[in-house]
């Protein structure tokens, strides 16, 4: 009585196993997702929708969403492994890289070397995460410190004096959540676009 | 371990802790079937599910139907997200039009997600429409979690019953699972979710305009709800290829803290609901209390690792010191949103777990930092473990260990008032020796053949721990990876596919035979000789056992891949 052992007892718990299948793949596949996507478009659309940012009615990029930035002008972000270019957003990812590959070690000189010839009187130590790539190779955020870092370059490249520069990055600094959760960092995006709308 | 980690991880641990009775009871409530005011909102629901499948949820099940319920219900899941792979460009939700995935591929991502494992091949973001990601991948990410849990509860009552012939409805407990735990929660935490950014739409992906003015294509989907099952269910499977690393599944601390919290808090609960449900509170505390000393330990390894940084990198002029304006460490592969601790304790969360959800990218830890990921896989994911998988782990060790216990004192073994005999340790071998045979064997052969070494792509040490890395993790149905490797290629989507799929189901088989055989005893009665298995001494028996069989079998696997790699980089110059 208690073992399947017929074809006609596997048979029988086809049956059931295929609709319970379709019943749940309704439920949770389609009922579910709408259900949130509805609520979520209604409550939080801006969010829903990427956290977009424009300028000039341009959508520029989003604020969760790093970019790259070359010129001295602007603060750089970290360093991003996607390819087949850096911060490509339809390919996120970290370098892989493990802890002796010597891939990783000339990833890390080439970044050194590039700070500094962009800011050569600088002789501090140089912040780990403003030399290594991020985890998702789209990290928006750089380390209080790796700011800091390059505040007199981008203030001699804009003609701006340091402190004006380090004020904009101690108001775009977010602490810690509650005091504990989270890294002290500084949004690289949004402390770009304040630098271009400083008069 | 710096104030702000030991502050971290000290709220997570007691808000997790607090959390552990109440959904602990809770589940018992939902699976005892007892009238509260969730099944009596969901009452009309259940019904008409049972009516439309053509289910009795009177008629209880012996192992044996239990099992084949269970495996053709999982079986018909895998050809259905087989099939949404292989035909996505016919099907709507595909804005992107990508192409139907490659035969070996969609068979691995079909096997991958029906084991709850959701190790992934393929890179979300560039190959999965978005029908795919919600009717099939999330759908599984939720019914392989419903499977999990009623093995677990089957298991419970076949040490709570007596005298009887069966544990339970599978069509029940799935239906109870899905509808009073898994989806108002995942639903919950989704919306929370979306308020701090993870996105949730239908939208093409759009292309920006970026400040140097550089094209930058931002993927869209419907993340958010897939993202709090993927935790919840500890799936793990990613919606984008950096998983939660990535921004838009993860968007700052909070949702780091709550994905964590997401992830331990059903294998924690059910520890409760166990005690609640065999009727003694004290033997869920027991085991919570093993899972707990283990995980504590483990995470400090990984913090403290993680966070003494590369000395290699260090040397090259690069400040690793944690300070107030950074986290210092090892950032190779991580975000600095979350930093060193929060991402060293994601990462022993998602290994301890079944999870396999990764905020940081492990093939780039430091070698002990990476080695306790591994290990915590390897000693078969019982360090709170997946949601069900975990607890029925880990009660397999106990009978193991109160059956070692028992050649020691030369008594009869038993738990929990059950006889453990012949029939219930051949079945405990089964289910613990499978996971070590597949994971060393695979790893063997994938080392042996070109196929196999084609895929690495760390030199040295580090590559043969991605190979290990990716059958222990397939093995133990993580989904985690050294993810350096590239495992897309028809001999890593098979031999992955077959370990997951025996990793899985042969342990879920053995565990329902036992559950079987369990409820069919007479109960004895607590006498002189009992051996108390709520005590001190029973959660250290049962900590020996657990590092016991894991560093027999892996240590010297171990040897060979992340110690190697760690003498090297602290060699004195």
């Amino acid at each position: 009585m208690n073992t399947p052992r017929t074809r006609n007892e596997i048979t029988a718990a086809l049956r059931p196993a295929l609709l319970m299948l379709l019943v749940m793949t309704v439920l949770t596949g389609i009922v579910y997702p709408l259900v949130v996507t509805g609520i979520a478009q209604l409550v939080f659309p801006r969010q829903a929708a990427g956290s977009l940012v424009s300028r000039g009615g341009q959508a520029i990029g989003s604020t969760l969403i790093g970019q790259s930035f070359t010129n001295s002008r602007y603060f750089w972000s970290r360093l991003s492994a996607t390819t087949p270019q850096p911060y490509n957003g339809t390919a996120s990812g970290g370098s892989n890289l493990g802890p002796l590959n010597p891939a990783l070690l000339d990833a890390v000189k080439a970044r050194l070397a590039a700070l500094r010839a962009a800011d050569p009187g600088n002789s501090s130590l140089v912040p780990v995460d403003l030399v290594t790539a991020s985890a998702s190779g789209l990290d928006p955020d750089i380390s209080v410190a790796a700011a800091r870092y390059q505040a007199a370059r981008v203030a001699r490249a804009r003609g701006l004096p340091t402190a004006r520069v380090q004020a904009l990055i101690a108001a775009h600094t977010a602490g810690r959540l509650l005091g504990l959760l989270g890294e002290p960092r500084v949004n690289v995006l949004e402390l770009n676009l304040a630098l271009d709308a400083l008069k | 371990m710096n104030a702000a980690a030991m502050m971290l991880i000290g709220v997570f641990l007691g808000l997790l802790l607090l959390c552990v009775k109440p959904v602990g009871l809770y589940m018992a409530r939902v699976f005892e079937g007892r009238p509260g005011w969730p099944l009596r909102a969901g009452a009309s629901i259940e019904r008409r599910i049972y009516r439309i499948c053509g289910i009795d949820p009177e008629a209880g099940m012996g192992w044996k139907h239990y099992a084949l319920a269970l495996l053709m219900f999982n079986l018909l899941g895998a050809a259905a997200v087989y099939a949404l792979q292989r035909l996505q460009v016919w099907l709507p939700l595909n804005p992107q039009k990508f192409a139907n995935l490659a035969a070996d591929s969609a068979f691995n991502t079909a096997v991958s997600f029906i084991t709850n494992t959701n190790w992934q091949g393929y890179s979300g973001e560039s190959a999965m429409s978005y029908l795919t990601q919600m009717a099939g991948l999330a759908v599984q990410n939720f019914l392989s979690a419903a499977t999990g849990i009623v093995v677990a509860i089957a298991l419970i009552r076949g040490l709570a019953r007596h005298s009887a012939a069966t544990i339970g409805n599978f069509w029940v407990d799935v239906t109870r699972a899905t509808l009073y735990i898994l989806l108002p929660v995942a639903l919950l935490l989704a919306l929370v979710l979306v308020s701090q950014g993870v996105i949730q739409n239908f939208s093409a992906y759009k292309d920006v305009t970026t400040v140097e003015a550089r094209t930058q294509t931002l993927p869209m989907g419907p993340i958010a709800s897939q993202e709090s099952i993927k935790e919840l269910g500890t799936n793990g499977g990613g919606f984008l290829n950096a998983n939660s690393a990535h921004p838009y599944e993860n968007p700052n601390a909070l949702t780091n803290f709550l994905e964590m919290l997401a992830i331990l808090i059903i294998p924690a609960g059910l520890t409760y609901t166990f005690g609640r449900m065999v009727g003694d509170t004290r033997q869920g505390w027991a085991v919570l209390a093993a899972m707990g000393i283990l995980f504590v330990a483990l995470l400090a390894i990984t913090v403290h690792s993680e966070q003494q940084g590369n000395p290699l990198i260090a040397q090259l002029g690069v400040d690793q010191t944690a300070s107030a304006s950074q986290s210092g460490g090892n950032m190779e592969g991580k975000e600095t949103r979350f930093g060193i601790a929060a991402s060293a304790l994601f990462a022993t969360i998602t290994t301890a777990t079944s999870c396999g959800a990764v905020n940081a990218m492990h093939d780039s830890f430091t070698p002990l930092g990476g080695l306790v990921p591994l290990f915590q896989m390897q000693l078969g994911e019982v360090v709170f473990g997946g949601v069900g998988t975990g607890i029925y782990s880990m009660l397999i060790f106990a009978i193991v260990g109160v059956f070692i216990a028992g050649l020691m004192i030369g008594r009869t073994p038993e738990y929990l008032g059950k006889k453990i005999e012949a029939f219930e340790m051949k079945m405990s071998s089964i289910a613990i020796l499978v996971m070590p045979f597949i994971v060393l064997t695979g790893t063997a052969i994938a080392v042996s053949v070109d196929a196999g070494r084609a895929g690495v792509a760390n030199p040295g040490a580090h590559g043969f721990s991605e190979i290990l890395y990716a059958f222990s993790s397939a093995g133990n149905n993580n989904g985690s990876a050294f993810a350096g490797i590239s495992a897309n290629t028809p001999f890593y989507n098979v031999a992955l596919a077959l370990t997951m799929w025996l990793g899985r189901f042969w342990p879920i088989v053995a565990v329902l035979a036992i559950a079987g055989s369990l409820a069919a005893k007479k109960r004895i009665p607590v006498s002189e000789g009992t051996m108390p298995t709520h005590g001190v001494t029973f959660v250290i028996l049962l900590i020996g056992t657990v590092l016991l069989v894991g560093a027999l079998t892996f240590v010297p696997a171990l040897a060979l891949g992340p110690v190697v790699e760690h003498l090297i980089v602290w060699k004195t110059p």
